[in-house]
């Protein structure tokens, strides 16, 4: 099994960079062009909610992606060492955001339960967050 | 491959057209916000349009961005239109509740015959 790890800076422009990561490293399985889209999105609300929220935006503290696929189950985690999340439950509810005054729409953990087959998150208050976003992609 | 976001904006009678391009991700949502908000507060516009024709990528990032642009047309009691939406993003207004509120139309001449501005 091919697997590759990146960490980044907790920087607002490396968001886009785990975006062309994941869609380098996933390539290879082809993928429908809605699969590499929605994996896209899944993975840059993730990388963003350890920037703002993990992070608060202090980009010298890192976040690490780690990619992996068995067969056609491509399997993503991302993980900050950041605040933690206190309530996993209301985090997951649909526009629940801390954020408003960043006009954060609050969708962020929707968006990935819509376009992922699996999301899990493990977090501990003070000692960070790691999200796993599990993609089954159909046979071509 | 377009990493950083330009957008055009243009006014026509009182609609302020604002056409981003390249990824409405979190860092690029920042600027186009700031941009449109200060184009729109120097003018006399009441509504607003976003033209989604030339853009690749949009998270929920964008969806605030819509949402808070949404809020300044209704200042002025006007209207926020959005055109030329790929299928991608459809869904993520789908999602979102966003098309509950906001106007969804296939280009921009459409939006503008509807809102009462030339293109």
């Amino acid at each position: 099994m091919n697997k590759i790890k990146l960490e980044m800076n907790a920087s607002p422009e490396n968001v886009s960079m785990a975006r062309v990561v994941v869609a380098a490293y996933i390539a290879p399985l082809d993928p429908s062009v809605e699969e590499l889209m929605e994996i896209k999105t899944a993975v840059s609300e993730a990388v963003t909610n350890a920037i703002i929220h993990g992070y608060g935006e202090n980009s010298v503290e890192t976040v690490a992606m780690e990619i992996s696929a068995e067969e056609r189950v491509v399997t993503i985690n991302i993980t900050d060492r950041g605040v933690g999340i206190e309530n996993i439950e209301s985090a997951r509810e649909p526009l629940f955001t801390t954020k408003p005054e960043m006009e954060r729409s609050g969708l962020g953990f929707t968006v990935m339960e819509e376009f992922m087959t699996k999301v899990e998150i493990e977090s501990h208050p003070g000692e960070g967050t790691t999200v796993t976003l599990v993609k089954e992609l159909g046979e071509r | 491959m377009k990493l950083q976001s330009e957008t055009k904006i243009s006014v026509s009678g009182r609609v302020l057209t604002a056409a981003p391009s390249g990824e409405l991700d979190y860092h690029q949502a920042e600027r186009i916000r700031t941009q449109i908000d200060s184009a729109f507060e120097k003018s006399s516009c009441r509504h607003i349009l976003i033209n989604m024709s030339n853009v690749s990528f949009m998270d929920s990032s964008g969806i605030g961005m819509i949402i808070g642009r949404y809020k300044k047309a209704e200042t002025r009691g006007g209207r926020l239109v959005v055109s030329n939406m790929s299928d991608v993003t459809s869904r993520l207004f789908e999602i979102s509740g966003l098309s509950k509120i906001v106007t969804r139309v296939d280009s921009a001449k459409t939006a503008m015959d509807m809102l009462g501005g030339t293109t």
